[in-house]
């Protein structure tokens, strides 16, 4: 218990920060019309994608690294990358054509 | 209190507050459908601008360019430009109707980069335990590995059930899994799997475990996405992929917070909570509470109900008969639906649109909310075909207009016209909203055979005298119904 209450309290601000993002998530994404769920679901799954960051910090972090560290950090950057470039690329390409009919 | 962290620390804190904030603008004008574009830009702008800062400033603790090894910056160029390449030819190659299935499969990669993450942490803190007991001991004193353990843990997951669920979408969507798979008393065991998941991971947070019992969490979570996805139907599977997508979002958070990392948290916490919302909000459009498409068998019941309703017969009608019917009509609304898309329709009932319109018939198009396979996948595919936007209109808006409708030709969609979801509570469909086709004065169905729909149930609307049906594929039927309007 002990633990968990000074953790809480060495992570306040990240806690806080949680706590507005989540409610910011929701209401940038209210009222949207059904025409763009699809884009917009989309658009939200290449913003995930920013978890290659993390991918990327643990490939540079790596000390003498092997063959299998190697392998799991380029397939971690890889498979983020695809994820961020895919997830763009496609989400682009629909709105694309929501535009070009003007 | 400030910290001389240096220029370099100052400069990556910048990028990220930027990626931070390209990610809220972008998703907030992702909303609207002038600025939808630009929105997606700015965001993947702020996307290249946070890695980049991730990889060229990249500081120890006291705030100093780490000197990265050529083998690790080779693997990592080598990892982002074949990435990118993959993705790149992928997304822009793909079919728009197969475009669902694409992102469920982006999104399992994005759950799969999360959980390797986590993997390759678990290894490196066992690794540096392993070399120097005393850390474990620092670990101890500072109170810092149930923390630790527990992001790490939960990063790993959420990203495995993330991916093995999206692949099982993908399959799912692509029709290589078409059927759901029930095991009996699939719900018992896969709640009681997810508990006994959740208490080992609880379990190993407090009294620590091996690497291979970290692995076995792994494996058991890729097994938790399997159980959890198949037995959900396809006609779900939207609702299903907006929830992994959301997962991801999470396990992005999470890893956020192993770094410190604010762009990832802000990143992965809005996905997460907006996922969550947008799959609320198409649970709401198909009128299914998020917890019966997870538990609840859609076609199990289904089966019974429609056998006790008189049926009647239905009427079938040629080309030639409707062509003549829409040719003298005031009036047309088309309702497209995903046999429209798999027949690769759009472009044809575009034609048929103008030719119509040069015959001087006013036509719409009337879109339910999950018409396709995602809701917005129709307007995508129209959209695609150039058919013009405030000829697109929503559900709510049209019904009122089928009373002066003189034809509704409903081509490849079934369970959001069948009125039984307004007339019979024992329908499984019962309460869904619908188009409300009937109210039109003829109303002309192109389906391929009798077939039920995704729900699995028999459409009331077939049996209706003022409808007809008109069997055939989409695209072949249209391209005759076109020939025999030009004839007249």
């Amino acid at each position: 218990m002990e633990h968990i209450l000074s953790w809480i309290t060495a992570h306040q601000m990240m806690l806080y920060f949680i706590l507005l993002s989540v409610f910011v998530g929701i209401e940038v994404i209210g009222g949207v019309p059904t025409v763009l769920h699809t884009p917009l679901m989309s658009g939200a799954n290449a913003i995930h994608g920013v978890v290659i960051v993390g991918a990327i910090i643990v490939l540079l972090n790596m000390e003498e690294p092997g063959l299998l560290e190697y392998s799991l950090g380029f397939l971690a950057v890889f498979l983020g990358t695809l994820n961020v470039v895919g997830g763009f690329v496609v989400t682009d390409r629909m709105l694309e054509m929501f535009k070009k009919k003007k | 209190m400030i910290m001389e962290l240096g220029l370099y620390t100052g400069i990556k804190t910048v990028s990220y507050l930027c990626g931070a904030l390209t990610f809220i603008i972008g998703l907030k004008m992702m909303g609207s459908p002038k600025r939808a574009r630009s929105g997606n830009a700015i965001a993947a702008l702020g996307m290249v601008v946070s890695i980049f800062a991730t990889i060229f400033f990249h500081t120890n603790a006291q705030g100093e360019l780490k000197p990265i090894p050529v083998a690790v910056y080779a693997v990592l160029v080598l990892a982002l430009l074949s990435g990118t390449l993959v993705g790149w030819i992928t997304a822009k190659k793909v079919q728009m109707t197969k475009m669902p299935e694409l992102v469920s499969m982006f999104n399992g990669m994005g759950g799969a980069c999360a959980a390797l993450i986590s993997i390759i942490e678990l290894q490196h803190l066992y690794h540096s335990i392993n070399a120097n007991p005393l850390s474990l001991l620092l670990f101890l004193a500072n109170g810092l590995p149930y923390g630790l353990i527990a992001t790490i843990l939960a990063g790993l997951i959420i990203g495995s059930v993330s991916f093995s669920g999206s692949v099982i979408a993908f399959l799912k969507l692509n029709g290589t899994m078409a059927k759901p798979i029930r095991l009996p008393y699939y719900n018992i065991i896969n709640t009681a799997f997810l508990i006994a998941l959740i208490g080992y991971a609880i379990y190993f947070v407090l009294n620590g475990g091996t690497l291979a019992s970290a692995m076995l969490l792994f494996l058991g979570a890729l097994v938790y996405g399997v159980l959890f996805t198949i037995p959900i139907g396809g006609a779900d599977m939207p609702v299903v992929i907006s929830l992994l997508n959301s997962f991801t979002g999470l396990a992005a958070a999470f890893g956020g917070f192993l770094y410190d990392n604010k762009v990832m948290l802000t990143g992965g916490i809005l996905v997460g909570s907006a996922g969550t919302l947008l799959t609320l909000v198409m649970c709401k459009a198909m009128n299914r509470s998020l917890s019966s498409v997870i538990f609840g068998a859609f076609g199990a019941s289904a089966t019974t109900s429609a056998s006790t309703t008189e049926k009647g017969s239905t009427r079938d009608l040629n080309a030639s008969d409707i062509a003549v019917l829409m040719n003298y009509s005031k009036k047309v609304v088309i309702v497209p639906g995903y046999g429209l898309a798999v027949a690769q329709a759009q472009h044809t009932i575009k034609e048929l649109e103008n030719l119509l319109e040069e015959r001087g018939v006013e036509v719409k198009y009337a879109i339910h909310p999950v018409a396709g396979r995602m809701p917005g996948h129709m307007n995508v595919l129209l959209a695609e075909s150039n058919v013009s936007y405030d000829k697109l209109v929503e559900m709510d808006d049209i019904n009122p207009e089928f009373d002066q409708t003189d034809v509704v030709l409903v081509v490849g969609a079934n369970d959001v016209v069948n009125p039984a979801a307004k007339t019979d509570p024992t329908s499984p469909i019962y309460g869904m909203p619908i188009l409300e086709v009937n109210r039109a004065h003829h109303i002309i169905v192109n389906k391929r055979s009798m077939n039920a729909g995704y729900a699995g149930i028999d459409n009331l609307l077939f049996y209706d005298s003022k409808c007809a049906m008109f069997f055939g594929d989409a695209k072949k039927a249209l391209t005759d119904l076109i020939t025999e309007i030009k004839a007249l």
